[in-house]
This record gives C-alpha cells, structure tokens and sequence, in this order.
C-alpha cells in the first residue's frame, strides 16, 4: 500500500523540524537566556548602548541588568523573563517599535521594587518610596543605572565654568 | 471497502500533519535566516566596493559603499516645514520671508536681502538655489561657494595643492567665475560626504578653511565656552602650536563643529576674506565688539550696508545657528547638533545616523525623546511656547525699528543735523543687529530660549532708545 509511507515521512519531518529548530535556537544563543550574564542582554544588538553605558555607571559593580530588571521571586521572575523574551523577540523579528526605547509602566514598577529591596534602611517609610504616581528614584539618581550621559560640556566642564564665576 | 476508507482517513490525518509541520519547519528557518542576516549586519556594516579619495565629490559614489547614509542623505531633496522654518512643498522656490514679515524689508533697504530672502530648502538645493537667487543680480564673491559646493578640490587647485591659500583667492574672484570653474572640474555638488568625512577612515572631520581660521581665533581669545572642553584644555595647556579642530576636538565637538563650518555669522565680499566673527566670543555682544574692531579695506569702521533711508551703517547677522546653540542648555549638557539634527537609528541590527538633516520637530521621537521622557504631544507644546513667546517679542522689535527709522526721517526733514542724528543712528545699528541675529537664526530662539529673549528685549529698548533720540534730535533744531 502506497499510503503507508506516509507516517514515516510525517515523523521524519519532525525531526527535520526539531533538528532546525535546535540549530537556531543554539545558533540564537537561545540558553544564554536563562542565564545572568549581562552580555547576552546584548545578544540581540539592541541593548548595546544600554550594556555599554552600564559599564560606565555606578551600579555596575553591584548589580547586572537582572538585579534591576527583574524580580527576585520564584515563579514571577520566569514569567516577566518569558514575558519580555518574547515582546522583545517579536519587535526586533517584526522590527516594528519605534526607537528609542522606553521602559514600559510594568517592568518600570519591577525596577523601582529593585531600588527598595537593596536601599530599604535608606528611605524606610518615606510615602515617596511607596505613592503610586510619585517620583521615581531613577526620576532624580538617573545616571545610577547606565552613566551620565557623555556629551561635550558634562559635568566637567559645569564644574570649570562654575569655578570661573566663583573661583 | 471500509479499509479502504479508513486508509484514506489515516491518510488524510497523516497529510495534515505534514503541511503543518512543513509550516512550522518554514517558520523556523525563516527565523533562522534572519537571525544570520542581523548577525551579519553587525559583523559587516557596510562593504567597501569602490575607492572613494579626496577628490570624489559626487555623493552617488560614496553611496555605494555606504548606502544607508547616502539613502537618507538624498531625502534632504524632500520639502519639509514647521511652524517657522521650511518649505511648504511646490516645486518652485521657496516663499518669501520678506513678504510674511514687511519690517524685514524695510529694515534690509539698501541691502541685496530686499531683493529677495526666501525660507530655507535642504542641503540638496544649496547650489541650485544659490545660483538661481535675484540676489545674483548683483555682483557677488567667490566666497559664497565656501557653504555652498563641494568646493575643497577647486581650493586646492587654485592654491597649487594648498586649499587654505586656494580659499584666501577666491573672495577677490566673482562668484560667476568660481562657480564656472568648479562646474568645469565637475564638482558642482551641494555639500557632500568628502566635506565632512574622511575618506580613509569616515571618521568626521572639519575642512573648511574660514572655520579652521575662526576656531583658531576663538581659541586665542578670551571668550568663555564651556561647551568645548577642548579650547579650555588648550587654553590651559603651551600653546606651543595654534588650536586645531581636527587634532584637538573631541568625537562628541566634532558632532558640532562639522555644522559649524558653515552655520555661523559670516562677512564676505570682494574685498574682504571670508571671516566668522569670534576672535572676541561667540555672544551678540561679543561679536558685535569683534565687527566694530574691524575696519574695511576703506579705513572705514566695518559695516555690511548703509540703511537706504537713514543712512546707517548696518551690521547684517547671517544665521548665527552655532553662536546661538553655544549660548543654551542644550549646548551646556553636552548636546551636540548632530544628536537632534541626525539622531541615530537603527537598521536591522546596524546604527546609522540620520542623514536626513532636518528640523527635530519631525522627529520628535528619536530627536527629543532619547532624553526627554515625556509624550511627543508635551515636547511639541513647550517647543511652540518656547517659539511663541520668542516670535512675540521678535515681532515688537519689528515694530520698534520702523518707528525708530521714521522718526529718523521725520527729523531730517525737520532739519536735524547728521551730527545730532549720529546716537540715533547707532541705536539703530545696535538694534538692527540683534533683532537680525534673532530673525536670521534658524530655531526661532529655540537653540538658547533665555538667551534670544534677552537679545530682542535688549533689541526692543535700543531701538526705541533711538527713536527717543531721534525725538529729541527734532526737538533740538
């Protein structure tokens, strides 16, 4: 019967498509994501800047983007990394989001609960800490995270011209 | 006959499942293969495919080894406007600014501008639009190819391999003459990718010899500009050599100073070399001091033009965009031209600044809001308040300086004495030069908003200052 060949050639195209889908998901580095290395955050090329001017900024000896970015507890942080693995793959797939980028509200509140769970003896019960809607740390310690942003005057050259005023 | 059915059932299930399979298997190489091409994109950003050196001109070459840039370079061809800059869109000449604001005629009399002044177009009209000008009517230097070509071969021959002593000829030359030899070389191209590129290397660089000369001078003054660091560190260092952009600025003030070359206050003409204003600063104040320092071949105390009806010895500011830009905020926390003019964007996984030099305000989202966190709505109402208010107090200028001219004629013809009119005359050019510096300027006061205020207020009082002393000259006959 003709027709029996047919389960074998379905099953084997199976394979062909786990066989593919392995390679790209090696080739994608696609287990580095499971991981904390901040490199791989910049496996995608879109967070170059971000991984670069982290490198530059004070935090980056205390804390990689994880630390920041995500939460801490089990299963929440598996779910925003599956979360945001997914939106980000299907913008820069699609390449259909405008640029620069912006932190969304959700992941921007998982940040702001990163500031608070390292720096709780700092603020303790200060109502900005915990107002909806009030500033965020990052509002005014905005170079914490990913630098001063580099430029021609800076800070430098501020404190020069500052200097000349009121030597 | 039911096995048979059964079979063909099976079978069916069997099909199914393949195509949806093949479908994904599709799904996922596609994946795969876009994911190889961005790999590729980051290892290979462009691929040099043709020489280009010193000597090539014409834009197109360059663009087919770079052709993201050259892609977006091209679209300065497209007709763009905002509120107070641009071009509506026909295909003819731009309108007239004269004609929108009658005080700047009035106020140009006695000068080419009156013959015609007309909104700005893109990089891609430069020469186009220079040769086509009423202003052409008139006698003109070689020197406005400076700004207007890619002119730096046609320098270099002319100085016998030396483009500085190339540039220092070409003022005493006319500008018919110039441009047809440059025609003839068969670099007549508006600004292109030599003028600021390095053709080695594509790093940025400075070419021009009247910005070289200037930052030189600038350099050696005492103006203060805390916005480039690299003066003050050659300020402070031997000063065994004179300041040089290309070996003393940094990546961040060459993003400024490659505009620079050409968006600055200028004189020229047959007689006088090409010079930006700055030995003394880059304030109003500062280069006012500079032109009144200066005197003409004549002897005479400089001036761009006598008023038509006053007789006046008017300066005229030509776009002082850098000036303006070096007074601001913006300037100060280290925003260079290029970070909203040509802000970066991203092809595939490769960076390419925008060549698509343009008002920031169609762009407001890879412009502005690379800093500025706030909804594009927001950004463009404080850019309009910022504007508003600064065209406001332009337009009371405006009315300031005709009643001042006025009064000037009305004196004279009460018999007031050139000698009792002299403090009015100078009010006028006093006002005259900050209502310009304001007008010419392309943001509409955005590149320094406290600072145009300050400016117009200042212009506002000195021409009614004038015309105060105009009054009092009729009052004294």
């Amino acid at each position: 019967m003709k027709l029996a060949i047919l389960p074998s050639i379905t099953f084997a195209s199976f394979g062909v498509l786990l066989g593919i889908g392995g390679t790209t998901f090696d080739y994608a580095e696609g287990l580095s994501y499971l991981g904390t290395d901040p490199r791989d955050c910049a496996n995608c090329h879109i967070m170059q800047p971000q991984y670069d001017a982290w490198q530059k900024a004070s935090h980056h000896t205390v804390a990689t983007c994880v630390d920041c970015h995500l939460p801490h507890g089990f299963p929440e942080k598996y779910v925003a990394k599956a979360e945001n693995g997914w939106n980000h793959s299907k913008a820069f797939t699609l390449q259909d989001f405008p640029e620069p980028i912006v932190i969304t509200k959700k992941n921007a509140d998982i940040l702001h609960d990163n500031c608070l769970r390292c720096h709780a003896d700092l603020f303790h019960d200060q109502a900005i800490a915990f107002t909806e809607g009030a500033p965020r740390c990052v509002h005014c310690h905005v170079s914490v995270g990913h630098g001063e942003p580099v430029g021609l005057g800076g800070p430098m050259a501020l404190r020069r011209a500052k200097e000349t005023i009121d030597p | 006959m039911k096995r048979t059915e059964d079979l063909f059932k099976r079978g069916r299930l069997y099909l199914i499942l393949m195509v949806l399979v093949a479908a994904a298997t599709a799904g996922v190489t596609a994946i795969l293969l876009n994911i190889s091409e961005r790999k590729a994109e980051k290892r290979t950003p462009f691929v040099r495919l043709v020489e280009v050196d010193e000597d090539t001109t014409d834009p197109a070459l360059w663009g087919k080894n770079w052709p993201k840039q050259h892609d977006t370079y091209k679209l300065t061809a497209e007709p763009t406007k905002t509120r107070y800059g641009g071009h509506g869109g026909s295909e003819a000449l731009p309108e007239e600014k004269i004609e929108r604001d009658p005080w700047l005629k009035r106020m140009f009399l006695g000068y080419a501008f009156s013959i015609d002044y007309r909104d700005r177009r893109g990089h891609a009209y430069m020469l186009q639009d220079q040769e086509q000008t009423k202003r052409q009517t008139k006698p003109q230097s070689g020197s406005c190819l400076h700004c207007h070509a890619s002119v730096m071969p046609l320098y270099r021959k002319l100085g016998n391999g030396d483009a500085i002593a190339g540039f220092e000829k070409t003022y005493a030359m006319s500008y018919k003459e110039t441009n047809k030899m440059l025609h003839d070389m068969g670099h007549a191209h508006p600004v292109s990718c030599v003028d600021c590129h390095d053709p080695k290397s594509m790093e940025l660089r400075v070419t021009r010899p009247a910005l070289l000369q200037a930052m030189k001078a600038l350099a050696s003054g005492n103006g203060e500009v805390p916005h480039l660091p690299s003066v003050q560190r050659w300020r402070e260092g031997p000063r065994d050599r004179p300041y040089d952009i290309n070996r003393d600025a940094s990546r961040t003030e060459m993003r400024s100073l490659a505009c620079a070359q050409c968006h600055v206050e200028y004189y020229c003409s047959g007689s006088f070399k090409l010079t930006y204003p700055w030995g003394n600063g880059l304030t109003v104040e500062q280069t006012e001091a500079f032109w009144n320092q200066t005197t003409l071949a004549q002897g005479e105390r400089f001036y761009d033009y006598k008023h038509q009806e006053t007789g006046a010895p008017i300066l005229k500011a030509q776009h002082p965009e850098f000036e303006l830009w070096s007074q601001g905020i913006h300037a100060r926390s280290g925003v260079a031209c290029a970070d909203c003019h040509m802000p970066y964007a991203r092809d595939g996984a490769t960076k390419v600044s925008d060549h698509w030099v343009r008002s920031p305000l169609l762009n407001i989202n890879r412009a502005c809001q690379t800093c500025h966190k706030f909804p594009e709505k927001e950004i463009e109402a404080r850019v309009a308040g910022i504007q508003d208010t600064n065209y406001g107090m332009l337009q009371d200028g405006g009315k300031a300086i005709v009643d001042l001219i006025d009064a000037v004629i009305a004196a004279r013809r009460n018999g007031a004495t050139e000698e009792q009119l002299a403090s009015a005359l100078e009010f006028q050019r006093r006002a005259q030069w900050r209502l310009d510096f304001v007008a010419a300027e392309n943001s509409m006061g955005f590149h320094a908003p406290q600072e145009t205020a300050r400016i117009l207020g200042e212009a506002a009082d000195l021409a009614r200052q004038g015309q105060i002393a105009a009054l009092q000259a009729t009052g004294a006959k």
